[in-house]
């Protein structure tokens, strides 16, 4: 009989199973501990508990961490990492290390059912949601974990796809008895599935980005096919209607093809359609994907694209690219690694 | 999204697993629009495509059950007289009267086959594939319509005479000379990505590919 990992149940949960065990319901904050704010990979090192509550829990359980199976190393300090997941397959994570701050961009799904045309996860097919165990993992058996300041979905997958996963692992993260990170250091990047997203702003804190593309609805509708069921627009006014407060932000992510969506007209277009929202907006740099139509925007470009969005009050940044000569840059994670238990 | 509680009348079992699913329309809609569907308001609606025409007073939703599914399995208990709750018709996923040939895969084929009924420019050709011929839905339909020569079933789990045996992209892979004209894509992601890839590397541009993917 397998064991279910204790890692990814929150502390409600932690106490049922301690309470189910006859254990006393306090024994649930203290694996919550051992789980989240600890170094240990095993129930035996639960020094606080009982022999005999470490025994019972381990007739069922099983602490559930699991270490990277590879890393790459980029020249530019990045890591990809590559973790097993519990249903055999695997996925990766990309850690950033960039000054005082180090980001750790987090999977949420084996592979993606969205189908956008410039990402390479896509190609890979989806094969399933991760549990939040899974998630957190990423970070649980990350080595840098001490280091980490940030943590964005934005690796394989759509996490608004796989919501109540997602959101449980942003519990986690975020709980003081887990790892009690601030939300304002996670940020969930979607792809705009709309009653999912209004979820997700009702109950985290956690900050919200929004692939964008483009602010044409014919062209982004030719570049992701989520624009044929829910369209920006309608995204931008839930946006627009939802109170994000004084320090909870939302920002586009706007991947630049050349001749595609990088004229003035697009700039011009964007300022207008995001009128009224306070927002940042990310320039990304397109990393191309083997047989793509789509080439990326020449830096100089970006730059003017970027000093258009400024004049015109939007505040816009070039995102630098990362991790480019291993393929963990924006768009690009993707394994068809496969587990050979 | 504003739901309305809505009167099933029928739910007909039209393949293994497969039902269409009749109620009266109340709205107006485009075909290729979606519509959400719930049991009630504790879950989460699900989106299906439109199967019907425009004109017509019923509408029919294909889907299949997935016993891993919250909401088909449900659906697929509901009798003529059970009420379900239904959103407003939404989305953009419209054929332009243009030039064009439609691709779909299962249930996918649903929004074409409302544009069909609702009088559109028919397509050029549809290519259609299953696993099994039974799950070729409208068959009849479709070839009634568009005719027979211009309709291409692709079952890649049984022989079948009048059908090609073998993905759609195994099918799209064999034709020389593709037309740079508009391609509408229903149907699972791997099918849509697959094949999108495919006509790009034929030589059709990505701006004349519409998908719609079911998720």
């Amino acid at each position: 009989m397998s064991l279910e990992p204790l890692l990814g149940k929150t502390l409600t949960e932690l106490q049922q199973i301690v309470t189910n065990l006859g254990l006393p319901k306090f024994a649930g904050k203290q694996i919550a501990q051992w789980l989240y704010q600890k170094d240990i990979t095993e129930i035996e090192q639960m020094t606080n508990l009982s022999k005999v509550a470490r025994e019972k829990l381990s007739q069922n359980y099983c602490f559930g961490t699991s270490a990277h199976s590879k890393v790459d190393t980029s020249v530019d300090g990045t890591k990809k990492y590559l973790y097993p997941t519990s249903n055999d397959n695997f996925i990766e994570s990309a850690y950033i290390p960039d000054k005082e701050r180090a980001t750790l961009c987090v999977s949420s799904q084996v592979g993606c059912k969205m189908g956008c045309l410039f990402c390479m996860t896509a190609r890979m097919g989806f094969n399933g949601h991760l549990s939040a165990g899974d998630i957190i993992n990423q970070v649980r058996s990350l080595p840098e974990r001490q280091n980490l300041t940030n943590i964005v979905y934005m690796g394989m997958g759509e996490p608004l796809d796989n919501l109540e996963q997602v959101l449980k692992s942003i519990e986690i993260f975020t709980a003081d008895w887990g790892f009690a990170m601030s939300p304002r250091r996670i940020t969930l990047s979607t792809i705009g599935i709309i009653p999912a997203m209004k979820e997700f702003l009702e109950r985290s804190q956690a900050h919200l980005a929004v692939s964008l593309h483009s602010p044409f609805e014919q062209e982004r509708k030719q570049m992701m096919p989520i624009e044929s069921v829910y369209s920006f627009k309608q995204v931008l006014e839930v946006i627009r209607d939802f109170d994000f407060g004084l320090q909870r932000r939302v920002s586009f992510e706007y991947i630049m093809f050349d001749g595609v969506n990088d004229s003035s007209k697009h700039a011009m277009e964007l300022v207008k359609v995001l009128k009224g929202i306070k927002c940042r907006m990310n320039l990304i740099k397109f990393h191309p994907i083997p047989d793509s139509p789509l080439k990326g925007t020449p830096f100089n470009k970006m730059v003017e694209f970027e000093q258009i969005l400024k004049k015109n009050g939007v505040m816009t940044t070039i995102r630098s690219s990362r991790g480019e000569d291993i393929f963990a840059a924006c768009g690009l994670l993707s394994t068809k690694e496969k587990s050979k238990k | 999204m504003k739901f309305r509680k809505t009167s099933i009348i029928n739910n007909q079992l039209i393949a293994p697993g497969v039902y269409l699913l009749y109620f009266n329309r109340w709205f107006d809609f485009i075909p290729g629009q979606v519509v959400s569907i719930r049991i009630n308001s504790e879950m989460a609606g699900r989106l299906y495509s439109i199967c019907s025409s425009n004109k017509s007073k019923v509408v029919q939703i294909l889907y299949k059950v997935r016993e891993e599914g919250l909401l088909t399995p449900l659906l697929s208990n509901l009798k003529k007289g059970d009420v379900v709750e239904v959103s407003e018709p939404f989305g953009n996923f419209i054929h332009q009267n243009n030039q064009s040939v439609f691709i779909a895969t299962g249930t996918g084929i649903a929004p074409f086959m409302s544009m069909i009924l609702s009088g559109h420019k028919l397509p050029e050709m549809v290519i259609y594939g299953t696993s099994y011929n039974k799950y070729l839905h409208f068959n009849k339909t479709i070839v009634d319509v568009i005719g027979n020569s211009n309709f291409i079933k692709c079952v890649t789990k049984e022989l079948v005479n009048g059908t090609f045996n073998g993905r759609v992209t195994d099918y799209i892979n064999s034709i020389n000379n593709l037309k740079n004209i508009k391609y509408y894509l229903c149907g699972n992601p791997n099918m849509v990505v697959d094949t999108r890839d495919l006509l790009i590397k034929k030589g059709v541009s990505f701006n004349n590919i519409m998908s719609e993917i079911y998720f």
